[in-house]
């Protein structure tokens, strides 16, 4: 089975952490490992969008991870952009290692200032999954009950499903077990 | 719907070439970048796109004088031109030209992804032989919408009949049975196939949610309300809401329903803007409709509003011939999701799945094959492996042989299995909260009993 490398950076919800962890090792088991990577954040920082420039952190995370033998998953908590949109939940390397995923825009209280706990994790456990099935080699998928339907927008986050549709999980389910 | 179009997308920013290439990549569409206007106009003549990206301000050519070249080419080509200037007049000038829509960076990803996927299903749709589709008797099922009953292939013949129009369908059938796999199934076979199916499940909201939930609010609509949010009808636009448990909505919403439901048109939380929204109404519920109309709980405009065209799913006990077809399909899926060795089921396993009467119908069944998966150590399912309240005698102990009975009982043993916590047992029985709930009062269990 693939191992999982989670690096979160800049990252102070601890239980939202654990929580994730616990949820990923309900499908990669043990093979789930918390890293720390000295990403220097200042320097991918758009002082005008005051987002973070994703494919540079990934840039980064690169050349600080070629010993790790599994995927990488970046979780940040702040706004990530590239130049030519206007914000992204996520970013990954299609059939590559790295991965970011931004919880931002995934908080309830972003659109309507009420705070709900279990539905962030509910939304980046979709992103998390989302983002790695990239990884894996998957593409958006064009039935809503998978979390490779494509969500530009967060109520496309929460009416895709929570994990990957038979047809994608067949592609996948090589390196999940 | 497995065609991806090919892209080309034309940007002098190789930055944006970049993210652009990468971001049609993830959608799987094959993706070329140019550089600049001349250079795509030859990779053009040579190859065939569908769907050209193109900036509006390069060096030499400009996206326009492009534009007006490629369609001398392919009138059919779906031209998109991008610009770091919002102008009007070039905009209506670039549609003029023949061009499909005009977007502004940074990009909005919702807005590239709405106007992409109109442009390509609205071409693919065109390329569809839709006559021959709909003469063909085989539907597209979703997984685990299985059976070979005569009862399931009535099911299955009536929702090839309905998928073909745009009629408002009522299902039926206890819970666990599936109603949401045949609104499903109905979706995918119609043409608004390539938008989203919104599935809202009535008798898990609030009221007070409900409202902000189905319609969407605008930004300020309330404290903290940050950002516009579309509501479940807004995200069904082209698709099809589900409007699940319908039966349990309040008489203020029901009115609400009525009105949205006809004239398609709605104004989200704190806005005055008349939202318009194209959506099919798939509705579904496990109660007597007719009963809540006469004792004056369900409107009886909304219930004929709703009940156009009604399927009634079987429950499980009814096709017990699906019982194998089912039992034997979970197997496949769930030992493939767990990776374990397990090819069968003991003889006694399967009769006793055969003789049982599951109150929770497929979705039981499912529970109950997951539960004997995790626990099974050999290469065949035994009784013991399934779940200790299914496999005991005690339902058929009593006297009282009726479902009520049954059910009430096994509602009992899920609750004392699990503490009494709601969530847990209403995920083991398959159904949600509030009918969980519901059951309990109707039977007047009580925390101290078994």
């Amino acid at each position: 089975m693939v191992k999982v490398f989670l690096a979160p950076i800049q990252f102070s919800n601890t239980q939202l952490l654990k929580n994730i962890i616990e949820k990923l090792r309900e499908v990669f088991t043990d093979n789930v490992e918390i890293i720390n990577l000295p990403i220097d954040i200042e320097s991918v920082r758009s002082v005008e969008r005051n987002q973070y420039y994703s494919t540079k952190i990934l840039a980064q995370a690169i050349q600080h991870t070629t010993g790790y033998d599994g995927k990488v998953l970046i979780l940040v908590d702040f706004d990530l952009y590239v130049p030519v949109f206007t914000f992204l939940y996520g970013e990954a390397q299609l059939n590559g290692k790295h991965s970011i995923v931004s919880l931002c825009r995934l908080h309830e209280e972003f659109y309507s200032g009420v705070t709900n706990d279990e539905l962030l994790l509910v939304r980046a456990m979709k992103e998390i999954y989302h983002e790695l099935g990239h990884n894996f080699g998957l593409i958006h998928c064009k039935d809503w009950d998978c979390v490779m339907h494509q969500s530009a927008i967060i109520e496309e986050v929460d009416i895709k499903g929570g994990f990957y549709c038979g047809e994608c999980f067949e592609k996948v389910k090589g390196v999940l077990h | 719907m497995s065609y991806k179009a090919n892209i080309l997308v034309v940007d002098d920013e190789e930055i944006v070439r970049e993210s652009l290439q990468h971001w049609f990549q993830e959608e799987g569409y094959s993706v070329d970048a140019m550089e600049d206007a001349e250079s795509a106009l030859r990779v053009f003549e040579k190859d065939k796109y569908d769907l050209l990206l193109v900036d509006m301000k390069m060096p030499g050519m400009s996206g326009l004088d492009l534009l007006s070249k490629i369609k001398e080419i392919d009138d059919e080509v779906i031209f998109i031109l991008i610009t770091a200037f919002a102008s009007v007049p070039t905009a209506i000038k670039a549609l003029k030209e023949g061009a499909f829509d005009y977007i502004t960076k940074p990009i909005d990803p919702e807005e590239l992804s709405h106007i992409v996927d109109k442009a390509v299903n609205q071409q693919q749709l065109k390329k569809e032989n839709i006559q021959l589709k709909s003469s063909i008797e085989e539907i597209i099922r979703p997984e685990n919408l299985i059976g070979e009953s005569s009862q399931m292939k009535k099911i299955f013949s009536l929702i090839n009949t309905v998928s073909t129009t745009d009629t408002t369908v009522m299902i039926r059938g206890e819970s666990g049975t599936g109603k949401e796999l045949v609104a499903k199934a109905i979706h995918i076979n119609s043409t608004r196939r390539y938008f989203p199916i919104v599935t809202v499940n009535c008798g898990a909201l609030a009221e007070t949610l409900l409202e902000s939930e189905l319609f969407g609010h605008e930004k300020g609509a309330f404290t903290g309300a940050h950002y516009k949010r579309k509501g479940k009808f807004e995200m069904a636009n082209g698709g099809t809401i589900f409007l699940d448990e319908i039966g349990t909505i309040s008489q203020k919403m029901q009115i609400e329903l009525l009105r949205v439901i006809e004239s398609k048109q709605f104004f989200r939380v704190g806005g005055n803007e008349n939202v318009k929204s194209n959506f099919r109404v798939i509705a579904a519920t496990n109660e007597n409709l007719e009963d809540l109309v006469k004792l004056g709980k369900f409107r009886e405009d909304l219930y004929y509003r709703l009940n156009v065209f009604s399927i009634l799913i079987p429950p499980l006990r009814e096709r017990t011939e699906d019982i194998p077809i089912l039992a034997y399909y979970f197997l496949k899926k769930l030992t493939t999701s767990m990776n374990k060795k397990i090819v069968d089921f003991h003889k006694d396993a399967l009769d006793f799945l055969l003789k049982y009467n599951w109150p929770g119908n497929v979705r039981e069944l499912e529970n109950a094959i997951e539960r004997a998966v995790v626990v099974c150590k050999e290469d065949k399912i035994k009784v013991d492996d399934l779940p200790f309240h299914i496999s005991s005698n005690n339902y058929f102990d009593s006297d009282d042989k009726s479902m009520a009975a049954v059910e009430k009982k096994h509602i009992s043993l899920i609750l004392y299995e699990n503490n009494w916590n709601i969530s847990r047992s209403a995920e083991m029985l398959g159904i949600d909260r509030v009918t969980l709930y519901n059951k309990i009062n109707k039977y007047g269990l009580e925390r101290n009993s078994k």
